[in-house]
């Protein structure tokens, strides 16, 4: 069989095993309910800010401001049910199956371990990464069709979405080799909070005007880029926004959110080669 | 060979699971593992299939290093403790594993592997609904897509009650006569005494003992039934029966019988493993 073949029947096999996992089915309804509120909630904001908008449009536009905000807040919810999905699509899949037998028979089969990991990979990142473009292109939807705005840049902010999501896919993978289903769920979510909290720090570091903290913020940022991909996704939302609207618009916890650049796509993509390539070799060599 | 064993070491931290264990499984013979718990039994098995390496010596699959791509391709595998996702059917699950080897035997390869294991008319079942017994069958039909030249069936039996047990003893028959190799790694005695070529005897990562059945039985004496009752010669074998017949004869007795008396394998196996339980 070739490689790619054998790719394709794992990633089918990974698919139709996650389609039965009753998470999936909360994950949906989640979803659901989640876009439902984003729904109400924007008719109201769009609806409410009307009232106390200033009259001159060009000093600070109502419509610019509320779509952005609400936008951003959307983008932080799929974010993390698209961390939520990555996590468990990828939960348990090498040591959580192996304890349970599921993973023996499908080792000893010619097809090559390497191969395995790299499939489970190539169908979690898909899924996950499919389901924030989704997510993001309703929520999108929404906000054009109830308030009638536009971001600044619309594929942008949803390719970073997804190349997040597809980082913690990875580091999800390389903890299921180590970690059982439960211990790995844990320490992920853990990293995820990590990850954000490294946003944090390093927006209060610039907002404090603190070299510091602005550089443990940026160094953990880049040990774990799914936040930075995050927040440069939020700053392409209004990157063009100028005047007043583009000065007081500043999204993000503490309104720090910032471009990334083509070196965090680039360290982000090889971020998640090297870390799939770990969990390749790391299970390449245990004992099952 | 369909499997050559070489100084096979397997520690894990400070145990020794294999402590220098040689073994070799011949074209087309069925050889029995045999040993307590935690005597390396399933380890050497894993070994062979490429599942867990070895800390030292060399295990060959059909002329290939273990656990490469291609000594893989000649092996068929059954676990000690295996799952399959219960969602799938009994088809589902050979269709999954015809995949992933390649095989090209289609729907006609699935319907005779559930045939030789009596899952014939479970092909739609879920894993879900089967029993243990169903499962562990299920298990055996997946370790022969693809015609393996040497199967690892490891404690195949465990789940099976006596009607299952005969179904594998004629599956094990079937597969010999089609010239595949069987290492078989079992707990029950006499199913390794019926259907074995050869048996292995392990102890704390060792192989104590090593042959064919018939050889491992050493003998125990002669009984002969005379008019007083049975008598017990007590170390005679088979050529030492003319002469006990003579003698007690020319002795003026009346023989009904004589048998040559010959310890089980696992009678055997207890005095090799020193009563070991693992």
């Amino acid at each position: 069989m070739t490689g790619a073949g054998a790719v394709l029947v794992i990633v089918a096999y990974a698919l139709r095993e996650s389609l039965r996992r009753r998470v999936f089915l909360v994950v949906l309804v989640l979803t659901l309910g989640f876009l439902a509120l984003y729904g109400v909630g924007t008719y109201f904001a769009f609806r409410d800010v009307k009232s106390f908008a200033p009259p001159d449009k060009n000093i600070l536009d109502p419509t610019a401001f509320t779509g952005a905000t609400v936008l951003g807040l959307a983008m932080f919810a799929t974010l993390f049910l698209g961390a939520v999905v990555a996590i468990f699509l990828t939960l348990g899949v090498v040591r959580g199956d192996a304890e349970a037998g599921l993973l023996q028979p499908i080792v000893v089969r010619p097809i090559g371990r390497q191969t395995i990991v790299l499939a489970r990979l190539a169908g979690a990142a898909a899924v996950a990464a499919a389901y924030v473009l989704v997510v993001y292109a309703i929520a999108l939807a929404i906000t054009v069709a109830v308030g009638g705005w536009v971001p600044d840049h619309v594929v942008g902010p949803a390719l970073g979405l997804a190349l997040a999501v597809v980082t913690i896919a990875a580091i999800s993978l390389l903890a299921s080799v180590f970690m059982s289903a439960t211990a790995q769920g844990i320490a992920v979510f853990m990293v995820f909070g990590t990850g954000l909290t490294a946003g944090l720090l390093d927006q209060i570091g610039r907002a404090l005007n603190s070299d510091s903290l602005h550089a443990i913020g940026r160094v953990a940022t880049w040990l774990l880029p799914f936040d930075g991909l995050y927040q440069a996704g939020l700053h392409a939302l209004i990157s063009d926004t100028t005047g007043l609207t583009g000065f007081v618009l500043q999204l993000g916890p503490f309104g720090g959110a910032e471009g990334a650049g083509a070196l965090l796509v680039l360290w982000a993509l090889a971020y998640t080669a090297l870390v799939a390539g770990g969990a390749a070799l790391a299970f390449s060599r245990r004992d099952l | 060979m369909a499997l050559v064993a070489r100084d096979v070491a397997k520690d894990y931290g400070a145990t020794a699971a294999l402590s220098g264990v040689s073994l070799d499984v011949g074209e087309g013979e069925l050889v029995g593992l045999l040993g307590p718990n935690g005597a390396g039994k399933s380890t050497l098995t894993k070994i062979a299939c490429g599942l867990v390496r070895p800390t030292s010596g060399s295990v060959e699959v059909g002329g290939y290093p273990a656990g490469s791509r291609d000594a893989r391709r000649t092996i068929g595998y059954l676990a000690e403790l295996f799952r399959f996702p219960r969602w799938m059917t009994a088809d589902e699950v050979l269709v999954l594993h015809q995949r992933l080897s390649a095989s090209p035997g289609g729907a006609d390869e699935r319907a005779e592997l559930l045939g030789l294991v009596g899952l014939a008319s479970a092909a739609a079942t879920r894993v879900e609904a089967m029993s243990k017994g169903m499962q562990q069958r299920l298990g055996i039909a997946q370790a022969l897509v693809s015609g393996p030249r040497l199967l690892l069936l490891d404690e195949p039996t465990s789940a099976l009650d006596p009607a299952g047990r005969g179904i594998v003893r004629e599956l094990l028959a079937e597969l010999r006569s089609r010239g595949t190799s069987v290492l078989l790694n079992s707990h029950l005695l006499s199913e390794v005494e019926r259907v074995c070529d050869r048996v292995a005897i392990l102890n704390r990562g060792r192989v104590v003992t090593e042959g064919r059945p018939t050889e491992l039985a050493r003998p125990r004496g002669v009984e002969v039934d005379v008019d007083g009752g049975t008598r017990l010669y007590e170390g005679a074998t088979r050529e030492d029966v003319p002469r006990i017949i003579a003698e007690l004869v020319a002795a003026g007795e009346r023989v009904y019988g004589a048998r040559v008396l010959a310890s089980t394998l696992e009678e055997t196996y207890l005095e090799a493993v020193g009563g070991a339980t693992g």
